[in-house]
């Protein structure tokens, strides 16, 4: 009786240790690959990222202009008058990513907006005049139709938010500063 | 049925004795590709896991040629190619046969899964052979897509942007991923730097996952058009020289039609938008992705709507993306019936028929703009993909009356059966 009982103790003494040896080695191997998986995140260069500087002095009223910052286009529109009331009217309710216009732009008549379909990363066309510009006048993504409005905002299609405002700031009154 | 069953002749060539005695590898050999027996009743559907294997081997071989004069550098990565194209010896040739042996490689492997389909060869004892297959055709996906990036063409830029960016659908983790496979904001020189490196890398995983696929199946033995197993000797034939010489006879048709392609049409399969440089600031007005992936990309659209209350649009249509190649890894456990082969099966068989058509359907609207008819067509054609694994199979299975089965091989084959 106290044989097996020391017998059971023994047992269950060497399942501790190998569980704990088993543990160490798993969390020790999973520590060891983490430089592997993180050496593949965007590296100090690129997280360094260079601001780009955009001269807007020339963008006539109801023109727009596409700048490359971080890799990516970055929209600026001069927005017509019509274009900034009908993005002020739009009832929130409507919105599948309710934003106020307001919330989305420094001065009214300068859209600044990421050219990237927040769907699966196309670049929506509407950026020149002859371009289609979707249901609602601003932008249409044609990868799988989304419809942007004149805020940037998805009003339709499989786009789950609206076109994202990068960080910027206006310098002086033509100049503004994205990053 | 494994080696040990077929004993080795005593060889008579020294040197072979020599290795064999210490590395048995001929006898392994002989015992599995020359005295194996095989169904006697196997029809040319049986001849394409061979092509498959073949293409995989001109896969490597060109490609490993091709990446001698590649440069992994956005600023360098086109017109590397165009120079392959141009000043390099015979190097058009070799990215004609890589560029149309994915199409081949595709096209053989496809076939090589309708023929399990039909005559069931993924049911017991087979189911892991059956999935180990499924692994393959994932493998193959994910080389082939990481391949067509490499030439750094506008298609090449924008389908690794959508593709990538399907993994953003995922909550919270979504976001982190995605910069975590690009390596930066966007696709870029880090991104193609890291798909030359896996490109070059899972062709070999590839050929260790066969290694396990043909492994598996060598246990079971072949499956055959009647389902039915091997019952003795008199159903089956040695491998050499019965199978060889067939098989080198469908390889020989079949690489004729591979040549057609290469030397006639090589870029009939291909995009001609893949000849532009890639440009990020200016999408494609149509975006398709290789016709191999057609189906699974109209799954991936068909979904544009809010799933259930917590599954936003995005999501659902990758979920159901993954989800159509994990039913057709689970096909063992949905088939409820006995019978193996739809030779006996007379309502099943059309089931097959009418999935192949569906999923010839997915690919032809997965090719068409996401509008009109075509959005309600991909609907109902997904929701047919996922009925057929779901409900059709395991129902079927049950209600169906199959034909009698023969008694053996050798039955069927002298009554004509
Ligand atoms: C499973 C086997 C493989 C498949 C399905 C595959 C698929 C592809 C595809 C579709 C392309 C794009 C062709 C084009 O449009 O130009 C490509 C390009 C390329 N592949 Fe592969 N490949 C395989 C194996 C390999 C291997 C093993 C290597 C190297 C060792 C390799 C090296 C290359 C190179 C350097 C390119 C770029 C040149 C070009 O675009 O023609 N491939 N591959
Ligand atoms: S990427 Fe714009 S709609 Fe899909």
């Amino acid at each position: 009786m106290s044989e097996s009982a020391n017998q059971e103790d023994g047992v269950i003494r060497r399942d501790f240790l190998a569980y704990t040896a088993l543990s160490m080695g798993v969390i020790g191997t999973g520590a060891a690959l983490w430089p592997v998986i993180d050496s593949m995140n965007p590296a100090r260069d690129v997280l360094a990222l260079a601001s780009v500087e955009i001269d807007i002095s020339a963008i006539a009223v109801g023109q727009s202009i596409t700048v490359k910052w971080r890799g990516k286009p970055v929209f600026v529109r001069h927005r017509t008058a019509e274009e900034i009331t009908a993005a002020e009217k739009v009832n929130l309710a409507d919105l599948p990513d309710p934003q106020t216009d307001s919330s989305r732009v420094e001065k009214p008549q300068w859209l600044v907006m990421v050219g990237i379909c927040t769907h699966l990363g196309c670049v929506p066309v509407g950026q020149k005049s002859a371009d289609a510009k979707g249901d609602y006048d601003g932008w249409f993504c044609p990868c799988h139709g989304s419809h942007y409005d004149t805020s940037g905002r998805i009003r339709k299609g499989p786009a789950p938010r609206n076109l994202e405002v990068p960080p910027y700031q206006f310098v002086n009154d033509t100049l503004i500063k994205v990053g | 049925m494994n080696a040990s069953a077929h004993p080795a002749p005593e060889f008579k060539n020294p040197v072979v004795r020599w290795i064999d005695q210490r590395l048995p590898i001929f006898t392994m050999l002989h015992g599995e590709y020359v005295v194996f027996p095989m169904p006697k009743n196997l029809n040319y559907f049986w001849s394409f896991g061979g092509m498959a294997m073949v293409v995989l081997v001109i896969m490597v071989l060109t490609g490993v040629a091709l990446a001698m004069q590649y440069t992994a550098h956005v600023d360098l990565a086109f017109d590397s190619v165009e120079r392959m194209m141009r000043d390099v010896n015979y190097s058009w040739l070799l990215r004609y046969i890589h560029m149309n042996g994915a199409s081949m490689f595709f096209i053989a492997v496809y076939i090589h899964i309708f023929r399990a389909l039909f005559y069931g060869s993924y049911k017991n004892p087979r189911e892991l052979v059956w999935i180990f297959g499924v692994v393959i055709l994932v493998l193959m996906m994910a080389t082939a897509f990481m391949g067509y990036v490499l030439p750094w063409g506008q298609m090449s830029y924008w389908g690794a942007t959508v593709i990538t960016n399907l993994f953003s659908a995922f909550p919270l983790i979504g976001e982190p991923i995605v910069k975590w496979l690009w390596g930066g904001f966007s696709v870029d020189n880090p991104t193609l730097n890291r798909f030359f490196a896996l490109h070059y890398l899972l062709p070999f995983v590839i050929f260790a996952v066969v290694m396990l696929h043909v492994a598996a199946m060598h246990q079971a033995g072949s499956s055959n058009p009647t389902g039915v197993e091997v019952k003795s000797q008199e159903d089956t034939i040695t491998f050499h020289p019965y199978m060889t010489v067939k098989d080198a006879f469908g390889l020989m048709v079949f690489l004729f039609v591979f040549a057609f392609f290469v030397f006639i049409a090589p870029n009939y399969m291909g995009h001609p938008d893949n000849y532009i440089p890639a440009n990020s600031l200016s999408t494609p007005a149509h975006i398709v992705p290789e016709w191999y992936f057609l189906p699974f990309y109209a799954i991936l659209r068909a979904v544009d709507f809010q799933f259930l209350w917590f599954v936003p649009a995005k999501l659902g249509g990758v979920l159901l993306m993954f989800g159509s190649l994990l039913v057709l890894a689970m096909l063992p456990w949905f088939d409820t019936s006995k019978v193996r082969s739809c030779r006996y099966r007379p309502i099943y068989r059309w089931c097959v028929i009418l999935f192949v058509i569906d999923v010839i359907i997915l690919g032809y609207v997965g090719g068409k703009p996401a509008e009109g008819a075509y959005v309600v067509i991909s609907k109902l054609a997904t929701l047919y993909y996922f009925a057929h694994f779901l409900v059709i199979t395991p129902v079927v299975g049950w209600i169906e009356q199959p034909r009698k089965l023969p008694n053996s091989i050798s039955e069927s084959v002298l009554k004509g059966s």
